[in-house]
């Protein structure tokens, strides 16, 4: 089936996510949309996919105009979609995941879910997928969830499975899995329309690439374009994507963690016994896939986890049991995973968010009064120093895009003198000119010789920032690696696999020549 | 590097092995909620029932002296048959629970639940045949031993809190139970005759009758939530169902005309509800609550007005009278309860099956709840989250507008001021306490119609506990059930948040 936007234009009020987008997906061909977040990707995926009206434009399939007033007209014209964040229901199983929408039934409108298991036996088998049709999908793993709205499409006779960000969420063995289920469609004949902003991925997997940036189409690419060629394209001005920085000069140990355990309210061990040092002036990253208990160990620290136990030093004073207070004035910068929930009041102007830790103590606030002039001059000092892209320091922070809310989130972190600095996902959701301020920031503290703790899903970031690398797989420690290992055994740590198994396989694969 | 790490190369890891589903178990977190609830229930039960318990004892009446000899065929049948069914379920649940070797998790959850049901159908049969009219019970004895049960049962879930185990729920099931035995003995006991008695066919009968409102009120709620809208407005609509069902019904003289424009009320609340929330995405319980104090005060306002100044034309609605199913109604004590009904009563055991089997076994209760639990997810899959929801509303207002027609066509023969008297709320607490589901529903709102009569059946013996502290039955009972006995239960959950597109 042959796939064709013309023009697609998408207004929201005045903001134009799509401006005139031609794309052509031909029949068998893997075509990638590379992008940056907020290119317009997913927004030209969701008018492909009957999701949003196209302000402007049309869809061609086979040659012939369609209209798709909603998903279900754009999946009866054969178009499937794996949305970035899985459109499951986690109380549902398997099979009742596949036959919403689509249902096959007895008399009187009863469900007939053996017909659906029967199907999607028929699917995981031809693609080898290793599904169990009733099975609860919240108790699957993310790699598992994904083939299910695979199998979601197939089962609808989908001829174009739209990907977007198929690989966020996975390790990169599940990634190379994911990409092999790829090939096969491929050659049966589907076409798929994978979307992404890693580069490797796209080199590896696609027939053409189509790069997008605010909201256009600014050129084609040859998957064997160089990564900087990409980049560069991607984001409209060339890019160093390689950090520049001193080795570590590592000093005393005086962050400690010992035999830390939190349970969540479940009852589950989500960090369970982790026991590890970070140096002065060192970077040590927390690697792992996400809910592997990254976000409990930094929370841990923080003092925001209900049932920790262990031991957490920090120049010899135990962390646990203070409050959130007491430890951020014991010297703790914190930078949250989610900047919009933890990490600023969206209300609030910029000026008010630089001093939410510091907003009662001298030289802001004096007895009960704040003292808005100093606040104030503080707020212009830090927009100046973190280059905060925003028309005033009063304006509210929601009204900021990712990368500028970061940096206050960052500029207000750094403002006191450090012991201590944990940033979580700190480049999540930001474009490449951001991410590289905020790594050299990053990079900027360590080097004032202050412990640093980053934790990403990013592979690329990990590598990019870490001294030693941490592999957390269930909440335990897998183990701690020098910065160079390599991405395989990463890979395979990040699966559970103990570092020197994870060695030996990776050189085996390499012997085997399956991997570039 | 100066750092080393004391993790010696372990954490166990499960392998390559991304498609491993299991969790990390280890020691659990157990809540104290139970040991300590219990333990201070017992106490409570030691002190009222044991060292409290009246000289006098208290006599239970099984069955109404009137039809003992007309069903003499039914209890036989009814006894075996309970026999056979309480034995077959036995059985099957004994191979389920030993056959697999790992635990009650593969025994379907209605096995248990199905085989105390036909223990007591049992029980009361075998009473039915033995034709026995009134079982009398010593209060001291009876105390002590309920007392002494109890601490046991506390005991042991202490016990077990300490191992770091949770409570299993027999204990919970047991343990009411016999709190409920020593509790009716203690209080029938202190009544005003020298042989105090109450019947427990018209207790439990009375019961069912006093639970029809809130099961038509939970299940409304049931319908809304699944679909992701909270109901708050039960209340409203049992109101203005009750109100219009007795306009209609003595203008048109007709009763079924009443019953119909009561449906129509409710679905009219409910459109109100519906459009506000779902289209232009006002918060639902602060429509839910603005509707209730709104219906409130209009039909006040028409009660007063229009309805005193001409009862005979405008409230003086006919009567639905009890219909007894045949040979159903003869079974010995769950006939009368069951089958001596008004045509609401039977309406809502049809609804309360219908709307399980369509919520679980249907592709409209598929949709249904994938709306209310994930709206984009059901929107990607083509299915139109806001019509859904919109219908369900509708549909919900309207079975609970039937529910208030029992006000005014069956309990009472007239409308009055506000006489819905809260039930819609208590309807909302019983669909929590039967987390979501009809069947839970509709038992959880038997069970604050229980406390409903018993609180009228006891002040008319008289007892010890002033009859304030009676009236506080129901609802106490309904903030302990919802706060300390729900345990996990897990919402829909989309429900309360409104959908919008994109």
């Amino acid at each position: 089936m042959k796939l064709e936007l013309k023009g697609i234009t998408k207004r929201f009020g005045s903001l134009v996510a799509n401006d005139h987008i031609d794309l052509v997906v031909e029949p068998g061909q893997v075509h990638c949309l590379l992008g940056e977040n907020g290119a317009g990707k997913s927004t030209l995926m969701n008018v492909l996919y009957g999701l949003y009206d196209p302000s402007d434009g049309e869809i061609l399939v086979n040659g012939k105009p369609v209209v798709f007033k909603g998903p279900g007209d754009a999946m009866a014209a054969g178009i499937g979609m794996v949305h970035q964040h899985f459109m499951l229901i986690a109380v549902f199983t398997v099979a009742e995941n596949v036959a919403l929408g689509n249902e096959a039934t007895k008399a009187a409108g009863f469900l007939n879910l053996d017909e659906t298991r029967r199907k999607i036996q028929a699917i995981s088998e031809q693609y080898g997928f290793d599904v169990d049709p009733d099975a609860m999908v919240e108790d699957l793993p993310v790699g598992v969830q994904q083939r299910v709205e695979i199998i979601k499409a197939l089962v609808r006779d989908a001829e174009v499975l739209i990907l977007d960000e198929p690989t966020a969420v996975l390790t990169p063995q599940e990634t190379d899995e994911l990409l092999a289920i790829i090939r096969q469609l491929k050659a049966d004949g589907k076409s798929i329309v994978f979307i992404s902003h890693k580069l490797r991925e796209v080199k590896e997997i696609s027939d053409t690439i189509t790069v997008i940036r605010r909201g256009k189409v600014v050129g084609s690419a040859d998957p064997s374009a160089s990564p900087t060629e990409l980049a560069s394209a991607m984001v409209g001005r060339s890019v160093s994507l390689t950090l520049e920085k001193k080795p570590a000069e590592p000093g005393d140990a005086t962050f400690k963690v010992r035999d830390l355990v939190v349970v969540d309210q479940n009852g589950q061990h989500v960090v369970d016994g982790l026991s590890f040092d970070i140096s002065q002036g060192e970077v040590l990253a927390i690697a792992g896939v996400q809910g592997n208990g990254q976000t409990e160990l930094t929370e841990a620290v923080l003092g925001v986890q209900p049932h920790v136990t262990g031991s957490i030093t920090l120049d010899g004073v135990e962390l646990l049991g203070k409050s959130v207070k007491q430890v951020l004035s014991a010297g703790v910068g914190f930078v949250p995973e989610d900047r919009k929930v933890d990490g600023l009041v969206g209300t609030f102007s910029i000026s008010e968010n630089m001093v939410l830790d510091l907003y009662d103590k001298a030289p802001f606030a004096k007895g009960i009064g704040m003292k808005p002039a100093q606040i104030a001059s503080h707020a212009e000092q830090k927009v100046e120093e973190f280059d905060v892209r925003t028309p005033s320091i009063n304006a509210a922070v929601g009204t900021l895009s990712g990368g500028n809310q970061q940096k206050v989130v960052l500029a207000r972190e750094l403002s006191r003198p450090l012991r201590l600095f944990i940033a979580s996902q700190p480049t999540r959701g930001l474009d490449v000119g951001s991410i590289e301020f905020v790594h050299k920031r990053v990079i900027a503290e360590r080097d004032n010789g202050t412990p640093v703790m980053i934790v990403s899903t990013e592979l690329d970031e990990v590598l990019e920032l870490a001294d030693r690398i941490a592999v957390l797989y269930r909440g335990k420690l897998v183990g701690i690696v020098p910065a160079g290992t390599s991405r395989d055994v990463l890979g395979l740590m990040m699966a559970g696999v103990p570092e020197h198994e994870a060695e030996l396989t990776a050189q085996k694969t390499h012997e085997g020549g399956t991997h570039a | 590097m100066s750092t080393t790490t004391t993790q010696s190369g372990s954490g166990a890891p499960a392998g390559n092995s991304p498609g491993h589903t299991g969790k990390p178990g280890a020691s659990r977190l157990v809540s104290w909620k139970a040991g300590i609830g219990l333990s201070l229930l017992a106490i409570l039960g030691t002190i009222l029932f044991a060292f409290m318990a009246g000289p006098k004892s208290a006599g239970f009446g099984i069955a109404e002296a009137s039809n003992t000899g007309a069903s003499t065929l039914a209890a036989w049948i009814t006894l075996i048959l309970a026999l056979v069914i309480s034995a077959g379920l036995g059985y099957l649940w004994f191979v389920r629970r030993s056959g697999t070797g790992s635990g009650y998790a593969t025994v379907p959850r209605w096995i248990p639940a199905c085989t105390v049901a036909a223990v007591i159908a049992l029980c009361l049969a075998a009473l039915g045949v033995a034709k026995v009219s009134k079982i009398t019970l010593e209060s001291g004895p009876v105390g002590w031993i309920c007392a002494v049960v109890l601490l046991a049962l506390a005991g042991y879930s202490v016990f077990l809190t300490q191992a770091k185990k949770t409570t299993p729920r027999w204990v919970g099931g047991v343990f009411a139970t016999v709190f409920l035995v020593g509790f009716l003995v203690w209080i029938v006991a202190h009544g005003n005759d020298a042989e105090p008695a109450i019947s427990l066919a018209g207790l439990i009968a009375g019961s069912v009758t006093l639970a029809v409102p809130l099961v038509f009120g939970s299940l409304s709620g049931v319908l809304c939530e699944r679909v992701g809208v909270v109901n708050i407005a039960i209340e409203g609509q049992l109101l203005l169902g009750a109100f219009s069902a007795a306009v209609v019904a003595t203008v048109t003289h007709n009763v079924y005309a009443g019953l119909v424009a009561a449906a129509v009320a409710g679905a009219l609340v409910s459109l109100v509800l519906a459009v506000v929330s779902i289209k232009y995405l006002v918060n639902q319980i602060i429509v839910g609550v603005v509707l209730n104090v709104l219906i409130s005060g209009l039909t006040s306002f028409l009660f007063s007005t229009l309805l005193t100044a001409d009862p005979d034309g405008l409230n003086k609605p006919g009567h639905l009278p009890p219909v007894d199913v045949p040979f159903l109604s003869d079974i010995p004590i769950i006939g009368p309860i069951l089958f001596h009904q008004s045509l609401v009563g039977y309406l809502m055991y049809i609804a309360v099956i219908v709307v399980y089997l369509g919520l679980f076994h249907t592709k409209w209760g598929l949709r249904v709840r994938a709306v209310g639990e994930h709206p984009q997810a059901a929107d990607t899959v083509g299915i139109n989250v806001n019509r859904t929801r919109f219908w369900n509303v509708l549909m919900g207002g309207a079975i609970a507008g039937i529910g208030g027609s029992f006000f005014t066509l069956v309990s009472v023969d007239a409308f009055s001021k506000d006489m819905s008297g809260g039930r819609g709320y208590i309807a909302l607490a019983a669909l929590i306490f039967g987390r979501w589901n009809p069947i839970g529903a509709f038992l959880a709102a038997l069970l604050f119609g229980f406390a409903d009569n018993l609180q009228s059946v006891i002040t008319i013996i008289g007892s010890p506990v002033p009859s304030q502290f009676m009236a506080m039955l129901p609802y106490a009972l309904t903030v302990f059930a919802v706060a300390g006995l729900v345990g996990r239960s897990r919402p829909p959950a989309a429900s309360g948040i409104p959908y919008v597109k994109g």
